[in-house]
């Protein structure tokens, strides 16, 4: 993996520099990179006058924040219960078949991670899968290839 | 498509309906009668969405302008009488009488607590230590609600202007809106009303020109269920990890920084405007003596109307799940309706005459939680649900007191070999035991209340859990270890669709022939039932 550094600096300085901005220094490092490079976890405690585990144990803390690189398209399954009960423990168990990783794995060309997210408040039409930043709702077992290939005629 | 004002309903409108109801609706103002809802398909149409069953039995108090508005115009909030309540407040009130007035209301906090708003508010308010903070609580993490993600996507000036009011009354100059990541439309739609709100004069120094001064921001979760528990919640405030602390000083006086800090969810600040205009005995007059108001609902699962409902505290539960949500779907046995989340419980039929509000829900060991109610048919295997809900608890544990740490892991473990067809009848008494230890030894709400989905379907579905344990049978057809998927001659007609849709390849057979499932292969993940078109396979 090689990343433009460079960009870190500008990130942390948007923020004020007090250990409250923590998280949200993590969460723009997160959406830029898609995961919390080691280098950006020293950098932060640094700019913010932090000890380096207690970035470490933020960072780890919250689902939201990964600390290994993911893939072009990234899977959520939603498994809030209404999804559960329509069968969201299936489509996990199909996609995990169908890309030979278990949810929270990246596929070695780096091209999918699947991961289960709890719920997206969209319960209405479950079960959902997401996308990158698409929303899928009543999701069959049947529409998981789909969803591999392009996504865009799953429904 | 509602038209207004006569409040006609079309529903599921196509491109090509639209010719027609621009002729009738509004060149006419009659309704096309081909269009209109009718229920369950025959001939008798009603024409008014407010006669629908659906809506007849709701009240909207904090869900009032979802839908009506265009939640990106706070010109659009103002016209329908938002930011009244705060002119009000700021005008007419002193904080002493807002608090009086929320007291009367009776509002209780909607989070699921239900601690008195009022109360609260009273407390921070007369707190020595300054400053005061006033937070709202959008991380809503019970899976299954989306109350608040609604009302903060929909009419976020109404969460605005119930934490201003607020912040008067406490004499609060800075607040902050908590909201779990998941939903990055509410951060963005309660950005943007702070922008407009702050535009107005509403917000930030001098609002309304009476010198009162309150700012706010949008703090962004991090994903973690714990983090909508108070004192985890303040602390992810702070920037720190959401590890919640013991309660022997509350969180209203020693909150955010240690402050003294009022902290109420989404929707009990949606519902202070209307109090504040209409007065607390209003509020008081609706629902219930000790539960007074409305309360707003998702109702989802295999019910046939699923959605955002609001009603009346009081309102059973076969009102909600009948009336309103029309029953269960494809005409199946009612079974259960899991209410309060990963911490409430499952209630059975006998119990559908049940009043809907706080202590008639603890009473039936279940509890209101913030609002979600899924509805589950036979089809729902109480004993998977109590597993995947422990699942979900053993994740979010922040692993700060052991009994929740280790308990619940180990409570998993026994419900999980229940499901398994490994457990032997001791381990139910083990389960229950051990339920106990962590309920009474759990430092936070979480794991105090972490043992419920389990303690509530034992005690309505006991003979479900002996099925399991000593019949290695799931009644439900659910638990992939004690089910098996068979293929079965005469409808299969060899289509050949089921084989290749197998990951495992466990199907085999020519076309024309009948398929065969080797049951050492086969996972039974299900894919091939649902893709079988001529219902040819069958659950053991």
């Amino acid at each position: 993996m090689n990343h433009d550094f460079s960009k870190l600096p500008d990130i942390i300085e948007k923020h004020p520099k007090s250990p409250q901005s923590l998280i949200a220094v993590l969460q723009d490092i997160q959406k830029e990179y898609h995961y919390l490079p080691c280098e950006a976890l020293k950098l932060t405690a640094e700019a913010l006058d932090l000890p380096l585990s207690k970035v470490f144990s933020v960072s780890t803390f919250y689902n939201a924040f990964s600390l290994d690189p993911r893939g072009e398209k990234v899977i959520r399954i939603c498994t809030g219960t209404t999804c559960h009960i329509r069968g969201a423990k299936q489509i996990e168990h199909q996609l995990e078949t169908q890309l030979n990783i278990k949810s929270g794995e990246t596929t070695e060309d780096m091209k999918f991670t699947l991961e289960v997210v709890n719920c997206v408040g969209a319960c209405a039409m479950a079960p959902v899968v997401i996308v990158n930043d698409e929303y899928f709702g009543s999701v069959k077992l049947t529409d998981t290839r789909k969803l591999l290939k392009g996504g865009n005629n799953a429904n | 498509m509602v038209i207004e004002p006569r409040g006609t309903l079309y529903p599921r409108v196509k491109v090509k309906d639209v010719e027609k109801i621009i002729e009738s609706s509004i060149v006419n103002d009659e309704p096309e009668k081909t269009l209109l809802y009718s229920p369950n398909g025959n001939s008798s149409s009603v024409e008014k969405y407010k006669n629908i069953p659906f809506y007849a039995k709701q009240q909207r108090i904090a869900l009032r302008n979802l839908g009506m508005i265009d939640q990106y115009r706070i010109e659009d909030y103002i016209a329908t009488g938002g930011y009244q309540g705060l002119a009000k407040a700021l005008t007419d009130m002193t904080p002493e009488t807002i608090v009086d007035e929320v007291k009367q209301s009776g509002l209780r906090g909607r989070g699921g607590a239900g601690f008195s708003a009022g109360r609260k508010w009273a407390t921070c308010a007369s707190a020595e230590e300054t400053p005061h903070y006033v937070i709202c609580n959008g991380d809503e993490g019970d899976p299954g609600a989306f109350m608040d993600r609604s009302i903060m996507e929909g009419d976020p000036h109404s969460v605005l202007e119930g934490m201003i009011i607020c912040a008067r009354a406490v004499n609060s100059h800075e607040g902050y809106i908590y909201v779990r990541e998941e939903y990055p439309l509410a951060i963005m739609n309660l950005q943007l009303a702070i922008e407009q709100a702050t535009s107005y004069g509403l917000l930030g120094d001098n609002i309304l020109g009476t010198g009162f001064s309150f700012t706010l921001k949008v703090s962004k979760g991090g994903g973690a269920f714990v983090c909508g528990e108070s004192s985890a919640l303040m602390r992810s405030v702070g920037g720190d990890v959401g590890e919640p602390r013991a309660k022997y000083v509350r969180s209203v006086l020693k909150g955010l920084h240690d402050k003294p800090t009022v902290l109420n969810n989404v929707e009990s600040f949606a519902n202070i405007p209307p109090i504040i205009v209409n007065g607390g005995k209003w509020f008081a007059s609706i629902g219930t003596e000790k539960s007074t108001g409305t309360k707003a609902f998702s109702l989802v699962g295999k019910v046939r109307n699923t959605g955002l409902i609001e009603v009346p505290m009081g309102t059973t539960l076969r009102e909600i799940i009948y009336d309103i949500g029309g029953g269960i779907q494809d005409d199946r046995p009612f079974k259960a309706v899991q209410t309060g989340g990963p911490s409430g419980g499952c209630l059975p039929k006998e119990k559908l005459d049940l009043p809907v509000d706080f202590d008639s829900l603890t009473e039936a060991d279940s509890m209101m939680g913030s609002g979600g109610m899924i509805v589950m048919d036979d089809q729902t295997c109480v004993v998977d649900l109590a597993k995947y809900f422990l699942k979900f608890l053993v994740e979010e544990s922040c692993g700060k007191c052991t009994p929740c740490r280790e308990g619940l892991y180990q409570l998993h473990s026994l419900v999980d070999k229940m499901s398994d067809g490994r457990a032997v009848e001791s381990d139910l008494v083990l389960a229950e035991n051990l339920s106990k230890s962590i309920m009474i030894g759990s430092l936070c709400g979480l794991g105090k209340s972490g043992p419920n989905p389990f303690i509530s379907t034992l005690k309505y579905f006991r003979e479900e859990y002996i099925a399991h344990i000593r019949d290695k049978k799931c009644p439900a057809k659910v638990c992939p270890s004690l089910i098996s998927y068979e293929i079965i001659e005469g409808p299969c007609d060899g289509c050949m669709a089921c084989a290749p849709a197998c990951a495992v390849k466990a199907i085999t057979g020519e076309k024309g022939k009948l398929h065969v499932i080797d049951q050492n292969i086969c996972d039974r993940c299900g894919a091939c039932k649902a893709i079988c078109t001529r219902q040819a396979i069958e659950i053991h």
